[in-house]
């Protein structure tokens, strides 16, 4: 197998971007990594799009070749693929590509997520997103996405005395990350009182539990390592990749306070890249809720089983504290378009391993994780990061 | 949902009809053919089986943002629940205020309506749950009338 590089970013900003096109969100991006990148489009061998919904937002399947289209690669007739696995769709594009790149088959390959939620209502989008979990016999029985999480959550709870005080603490710390993200959707600061006192959803989950269903795009640029210094001085090394799924209903599960899928596929991770938990020094995760960075905390094995609410509240997880966890706002802050989402995370951990993350940098950071998951982590990806 | 895909699964949606794998001796919801525990081993083993339609809440929640169709509800409970038998599921609970239902319940399937189509006008029936077999306190918002309309 060959070493990975990532060698150029781009992202939009999430949020309502009505006056933007799932076409023109995917040229943006991937424009901006080339250019960050410093390649031309005869150096691409392959794009590889994550789009978890196109068809039941826009009516438009076979995004991958529009976007091919749109980016000028059409003339060059370069392979397009979609990778599609709900909110891990992003993730495992990026999975897709590096396997590509590892197992010689091409040397260059342009990863973008793109997603449009907001241009269908709100009941639309939130039933799209009840598309990741069992459509037939969970959404369809009554069950929206925020209820499957939060009897997920009930569980913690139950487990382990995880409280209302905990997950706010979560979602606050999310904000205040993302006041320093200038590309955040929500880029201020929220107190954990007005989470805890924010509209109820689904007992226990509250409005400010939850991440918004956004619109947004992102792109990055992989390339074998050994070419990588043509190209840039300042290469991200993918040093490790971890991919696993699970029942596509929550129902089927034996545990219902764990998903165990993210912890399968961050041991695979961690032993592809020979690391430990605690040789980290920041980490993007899936927070979709609340609930779920909590238990991704302890599924990576950041914390034991039943200390991440706790750690979380003492800060542990916020810049300056141990781990920092989505200094870029995560999914709650920063936003959560979809098939983006994925790669918005490694953008972000690429920038603080750059050092260019500005007001919110951790402190040399050298070795980065992110984590991603589908539905209620009926597939999870995880990729560990390490500056060269 | 199209007529075909409907029509499919009738039977395990108005009848609670799953599956009796003989090989693993367990019972599965909704329909299979294929136990994932026995593997092949299973196809041509697994029975259909009707079950009894009498559970336990395992956990309950509160749904106040409803799901699509569902809004007439307004707030409602959703659960899942173990059936006697073993398999889990994921299902309303109605005809009692929805906070008022809590872990280790009894409850009983009943045959209620799960929405319209409205493009082909077809109705869909399916299975919901009621309380059952609890103190009396504990049902004591248990709407008296069955109203297949909800």
């Amino acid at each position: 197998m060959r070493d990975v590089s990532i060698i150029g970013i781009g992202i939009t900003k999430f949020g309502e971007l009505w006056d933007k096109s799932l076409r023109e969100l995917g040229l943006e991006t991937g424009l901006a990594a080339i250019n960050d990148a410093g390649i031309t489009s005869n150096d691409i061998d392959a794009l590889y799009i994550g789009n978890m919904a196109a068809g039941s937002t826009l009516q438009q399947e076979h995004v991958s070749a529009l976007i091919a289209d749109y980016c000028g690669l059409a003339n060059q007739n370069i392979p397009a693929t979609r990778v599609e696995a709900a909110s891990a769709s992003g993730g495992l594009a990026i999975r897709q590509a590096y396997m590509a790149i590892a197992g010689g088959f091409i040397d260059i390959a342009v990863v973008g997520g793109a997603e449009k939620m907001t241009d269908v209502s709100d009941s639309e989008s939130s039933y799209t997103v009840s598309m990741g979990s069992d459509e037939q016999w969970e959404a369809k029985a009554g069950a929206t996405f925020t209820s499957l999480h939060a009897i997920i959550a009930q569980n913690h709870m139950l487990e382990y005395g995880t409280t209302r005080e905990h997950l706010s603490s979560v979602a606050s710390k999310n904000h205040y990350h993302a006041s320093l993200n200038p590309m955040a959707q929500f880029p201020f600061a929220l107190n954990a009182e007005a989470v805890s006192k924010s509209g109820m959803v689904s007992t226990p989950l509250r409005m400010l539990d939850c991440a918004p269903n956004s619109d947004g795009a992102a792109a990055i640029v992989l390339c074998a390592s050994d070419k990588a210094k043509n190209f840039t001085n300042k290469p991200v090394k993918i040093i490790g990749s971890g991919q696993a799924s699970d029942t596509l209903s929550l129902h089927h599960r034996k545990y219902l306070h764990r998903l165990p899928a993210i912890n399968i596929a961050a041991k695979k991770a961690f032993e592809d890249s020979n690391k430990k938990p605690e040789d980290l020094d920041l980490i993007e995760v899936h927070d979709n809720f609340t609930i779920s960075e909590i238990i991704a905390l302890e599924e990576i094995g950041i914390f034991k089983r039943g200390e991440a609410a706790q750690k979380s509240l003492e800060g542990e997880t916020k810049l300056g504290g141990s781990i920092p966890t989505n200094t870029s706002g995560g999914l709650k802050a920063r936003g959560h378009a979809p098939g983006a989402t994925g790669i918005a995370q490694v953008i972000e951990l690429v920038t603080q391993l750059r050092g260019e993350a500005g007001e919110r940098q951790v402190k040399n950071a050298k070795l980065a994780l992110a984590e991603n998951h589908g539905g209620t982590a009926a597939t999870a990806v995880v990729h560990i990061l390490e500056a060269e | 949902m199209s007529v075909p895909r409907f029509w499919r699964e009738l039977d395990t949606r108005y009848n609670l009809i799953g599956s009796y794998c003989k090989i693993t001796d367990t019972y599965h919801y909704p329909r299979r053919s294929f136990n994932p525990e026995a593997g092949r081993e299973s196809i041509g083993s697994m029975e259909d089986y009707q079950f009894k339609g009498t559970g336990t809440v395992v956990t309950p929640t509160v749904v106040h943002q409803a799901q699509t169709g569902y809004e007439m509800f307004g707030p409602y409970c959703m659960a899942i629940i173990e059936l006697d038998e073993g398999p889990r599921i994921t299902s309303q609970i109605v005809d009692c205020a929805p906070d008022s239902v809590k872990p280790g319940m009894k409850v009983k399937s009943v045959f209620r309506k799960l929405g319209e189509d409205s493009e082909s006008g077809i109705l869909h029936y399916g299975t919901k749950f009621i309380l059952f077999g609890n103190s009396i306190d504990e049902e004591s918002n248990e709407d008296s009338i069955e109203n297949l309309e909800v």
